[in-house]
């Protein structure tokens, strides 16, 4: 697309996707006129995924570079997989967000700029010497300048909102303006209005006024020349709600709790970017679950331990820092054999690192981040609907076992957002628990640690007469779980605690490949890479090269059975990863056989393009 | 507490664990104690008493006890018993821990259990010393101790267990000695009876590291100066012939001769008072057991335990919408429909 293009065919563009991308200062409610449109959206029924990014500071300067907060969108008529790697569209509030996302945007892209915060001042907060709408920057783009602030102030004058206060409904300005050019209705978004801030309060009646505006400005002002088509996608038939991983996470848990006939228990520490899912649990009490804010990272962990001893479905959830703290909790569940799942949702790291931005480094920390020899099952959500069953796998795992599993998600997972057909919730597996009642000693005597066919203990609750029994740290003897010291059961806990856990690979899926069954290439990822992945295979293979698979893996400890005979399939098995190569290490460690790294710990996900490119590279590589 | 309990007898709550403290340690008199009153509790089936331990030479205790119980990890036992209490409140949890274990490496999670009140009955056995490690200071020794790691003496200053959890909104506070039998019994009744958390300082002899650290409020000759009794409603006299009481001044408590101030002036010890500042200061008529030294309930005062709000909670939220419906929940967020 060029400019000429654009100019001569004023009336409406038709595209099978588009980018689009608000930007501003994080008070001028980008985050909010991005999930509004995305819902909108998402109930004309495009697909979509969407990518929040949040300033790593809270309180960076209003009008710096530091300070932009920034939300993508991308729809299409089409099954997509990732939020877009360029945006077609940038709405950029002030110079900040400019600077920022400007060489993101596609080539001839089209710049939204609310011209009433492009002056000297702000220009000088962010480091541009000149307006760049003027010395040449932008000539490559389209630009739409529209005084967003002086036409908010104006249309919102009857609202009872007064002062710069008016100022605050601006994001619906532009909602407005970008609801207009893509031909979607304000209904959602007034009837959305109306229930947050009330249709008759100041505040309601301003940002409605605000939008119809936005909306208004687009069919009344010449100087609009751009409208876009992105008709409905071909989506399977079913009911979809557009959602994000936390809340998905959230939700299995819940679900979970459910089909196990079990109450939950979610005891947690506020931590960036996992805070949501606590917060979404505490919401929804009427289903019985007990959120327990904990004072600190450790306590969230015993606490969970704690309700998981009495018989509730515990879990826990933090990031890569409240991990390490909560790691000798997790070892003690594993020594008492206690059911635990434990959600880290990864962030850049080491230490505090970047808490905004998505990695993920903990790979290793999840399998191996413990003292002494302490295995436990490890499994990663793919998306952001995904994390829903991978929740309720990881509760099925940590019951039918009798141990804690970590559940690893991401702050791209976490934060962005995917149409989800609503699963069948009738056809859920039960996954039902029965608490010891009973004594199971030949001498009717209750042995806590005497195993069944896959190497569980029985879970017997406090309250239960007859079984009382006592759990704890120490290394415990083989059935009786009395304290023990001798070296012939150390070894022999030891290793039934290791099989226990192996076992596992025999009750989970064979990983499946999306693609040809051998060939020149497998693009092998985990986790929150998902999307990315298969956008970059099917582009390569698109492109011709067709030779090329993909698999991605859900369970990554125990590896599923069959893996090492897939692996072999290729010729070559590429591991992109939001890390330096950590899954890598653990494949050539077990099938040693070579594994081709691509790293990347920028703090974002990868492209579609990127993971093209790295395919592209493989098969030209071979043939030169 | 019923003098002709039948139900249960100590042996009931023998664990078939040998016991393996040092002989002589303060810490088989209070197990014996705490055995004793738990059978006398014709109204409870023992399978409703969970004991759990952190680490340290006191956080073997649930070993021995044939209940429910879990030892658990260095300073964490009231994380893990808030836990337990909060998912089924229906459970008597009680926590056992140490001066090591509560005060220095799990004193976040103690002051925390101590301000939301979950029901949990803390009996922290203060030693003044690390027995298990074998003899390092413990943030209740006192200033100037010689031990292995403080070969100079000991330069950080101590708590007072009683004050610190003064300080930290605990609903229920007091102190009694090992060897004194009857008022552990009398205490751990009144503790058990309140809901909430029930904050207990216990002086445990550790005979190996630290022996006669308490000795002055011990030894025959020295006892009765040095004991304070504290009882509800009764004026606050010790000594011998209870000549000397305390009285309350704008500065704090301080101690008089009855026969000087006359016993009308001696402040009448009521545990229930609302405001704790009372009681915080007889809490400061001494740092450790050193010349007169309180001992007994110090605080009772009614607040809502925690798990008592969690579940009026989810009652609340169950009466205003009704039984979660997991369909519903996956539509809550505004749906559109594929054909
Ligand atoms: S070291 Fe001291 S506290 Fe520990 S068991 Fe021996 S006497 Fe008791």
């Amino acid at each position: 697309m060029t400019q000429d293009t654009l100019l001569a065919d004023p009336e409406v563009q038709h595209r099978d996707r588009i980018v689009i991308r608000f930007a501003g200062d994080s008070g001028d409610g980008m985050q909010l006129a991005g999930t509004r449109f995305t819902d909108a959206s998402a109930l004309f029924g495009n697909d979509l995924a969407t990518f929040p990014s949040f300033p790593a500071e809270i309180r960076a300067p209003a009008g710096t570079v530091a300070g932009v907060s920034s939300f993508q969108i991308h729809i299409a008529d089409f099954d997509i997989l990732t939020p877009g790697d360029a945006p077609d569209v940038l709405v950029a509030m002030n110079p900040a967000a400019l600077m920022a996302n400007l060489a993101d945007v596609e080539e001839a892209g089209l710049l939204i700029l609310n011209s009433d915060a492009f002056n000297e001042r702000n220009f000088a907060k962010c480091g541009y010497d000149v307006d760049p709408r003027e010395d040449g920057t932008l000539d490559q783009y389209n630009v739409l300048s529209v005084p967003m602030e002086e036409l908010t102030k104006l249309a919102v004058v009857d609202s009872g909102v007064r002062g710069r206060a008016t100022l605050r409904s601006k994001n619906f300005f532009a909602l407005g303006l970008i609801t207009w050019m893509f031909g979607r209705t304000l209904d959602p978004i007034t009837d959305w209005i109306d229930k947050k801030f009330g249709a008759d309060q100041p505040v309601g009646k301003a940002n409605t006024m605000a939008l119809k505006a936005g909306y208004n400005y687009g069919i009344t002002t010449d100087a609009v020349h751009y409208k876009y088509d992105v008709p409905p996608a071909k989506m399977p038939a079913g009911t979809y709600t557009n959602i994000t991983g936390n809340k998905a996470l959230a939700w299995g848990l819940i679900a979970a709790a459910q089909l196990a006939k079990l109450p939950l228990f979610f005891g947690s520490y506020p931590i960036t970017p996992a805070s949501g899912v606590l917060e979404e649990l505490a919401r929804q009490k009427h289903f019985g679950v007990k959120t327990f804010q904990a004072e600190d990272e450790i306590a969230a962990a015993g606490i969970s331990v704690g309700a998981s001893f009495a018989g509730h479905l515990a879990a826990t959830g933090t990031s890569g820092p409240g991990v390490a703290l909560k790691s000798e909790t997790i070892s003690l569940a594993l020594m008492m054999e206690l059911p635990l799942v434990i959600v880290n949702v990864q962030r850049a790291g080491p230490s505090t690192g970047i808490p905004t931005k998505t990695e993920q480094a903990d790979l290793m920390s999840a399998i191996y981040g413990r003292h002494g020899e302490s295995p436990l099952p490890v499994i990663a959500a793919a998306s952001p609907g995904d994390a829903f069953s991978t929740a309720i796998e990881a509760c099925r795992i940590a019951l039918k076992y009798m141990t804690p599993v970590i559940l690893l998600s991401d702050g791209f997972v976490a934060n962005s957002s995917e149409p989800w057909m609503l699963p069948d919730v009738a056809s859920l597996p039960e996954m039902p628990v029965s608490f010891a009642t009973e004594p199971n000693g030949e001498d009717g005597e209750f042995l806590p640690y005497k195993r069944n066919e896959f190497l569980a203990r029985p879970w017997a609750i406090p309250g239960t007469p007859g079984l009382e029994h006592r759990l704890g740290g120490l290394e415990k003897q083989v059935e009786t779980g009395n304290v023990n010291y001798v070296p012939e059961n150390h070894a022999a806990m030891t290793e039934l605690r290791e099989r226990k856990i192996a076992g596992i690979a025999k009750d989970i899926p064979p990983v499946t490949v999306e693609g040809p069954e051998n060939g020149d290439v497998l693009v092998l990822g985990w986790g929150g890479t998902y999307g990315s992945i298969r956008a970059g295979v099917l582009r390569a293979q698109q492109a011709g090269y067709n030779s090329v698979a993909s698999a991605h893996l859900r369970h990554l400890f125990p590896f599923p059975a069959n893996l090492g005979s897939v692996l072999r399939s290729y010729k070559h098995v590429i591991v992109p990863e939001l890390n330096r190569g950590q899954l890598s290490k653990l494949l050539q460690a077990e099938y040693l056989i070579p594994i081709e790294s691509y790293p990347k710990i920028m703090g974002v996900p990868f492209k579609a393009t990127e993971i093209q490119a790295r395919i592209v590279a493989t098969i030209e590589g071979d043939r030169t | 507490m019923s003098a002709t309990a039948t139900r249960y007898q100590r042996s009931d709550f023998q664990s078939d664990q040998e016991v393996k403290w040092c002989p002589g340690c303060g810490d088989y008199t209070i197990l014996a104690s705490v055995q004793n009153f738990l059978a006398t509790l014709d109204d409870v089936d023992k399978e409703k008493h969970v004991f759990v331990a952190g680490i340290g030479c006191s956080s073997r205790f649930p070993y021995y006890m044939d209940t429910y119980g879990m030892h658990t990890i260095h300073g964490r036992a009231p994380a893990f018993a808030s836990g337990i209490a909060t998912a089924n409140p229906d459970l008597h949890v009680w926590v056992i821990t140490g001066d090591g274990d509560a005060l220095s490496i799990g004193g976040n999670h103690l002051i925390h259990a101590l301000r939301r009140n979950v029901n949990l009955k803390i009996l922290l056995f203060n030693n003044q010393i690390y027995g298990l490690t074998k003899g390092q200071y413990s943030p209740t020794s006192e200033v100037g101790k010689r031990t292995k790691t403080s070969p100079m003496g000991s330069i950080d200053y101590p708590f007072n267990p009683v004050s610190l959890a003064l300080g930290a909104e605990a609903s229920f506070v007091a102190r009694t000695i090992d060897m004194d039998r009857n008022m552990t019994a009398d205490i751990l009744t009144a503790a058990y009876g309140h809901k909430g958390t029930a904050f207990i300082e216990i002086y445990q002899n550790c005979n190996v590291f630290n022996d006669k650290a308490f000795i002055q409020l011990t030894a025959k000759d020295e006892k009765v100066a040095n004991r304070v009794y504290l009882k509800h409603g009764a004026p606050i006299v010790f000594g011998k012939d209870d000549e000397n009481g305390i009285v309350i001044t704008s500065t704090g408590a301080a101690i008089v001769k009855v026969a000087d101030v006359g016993l009308d002036a001696i402040h009448v010890h009521d545990v229930n008072q609302p405001d704790p500042s009372v009681a915080f200061a007889i809490s400061r008529l001494s740092h450790g057991p050193y010349g007169p030294t309180p001992v007994g309930v110090f605080r009772d005062v009614p607040r809502p335990t925690y798990e008592a709000e969690v579940t009026r909670q989810l009652v609340d939220a169950q009466a205003k919408q009704g039984p979660g419906d997991l369909g519903d929940l996956l539509a809550s967020g505004g749906t559109w429909t594929v054909t």
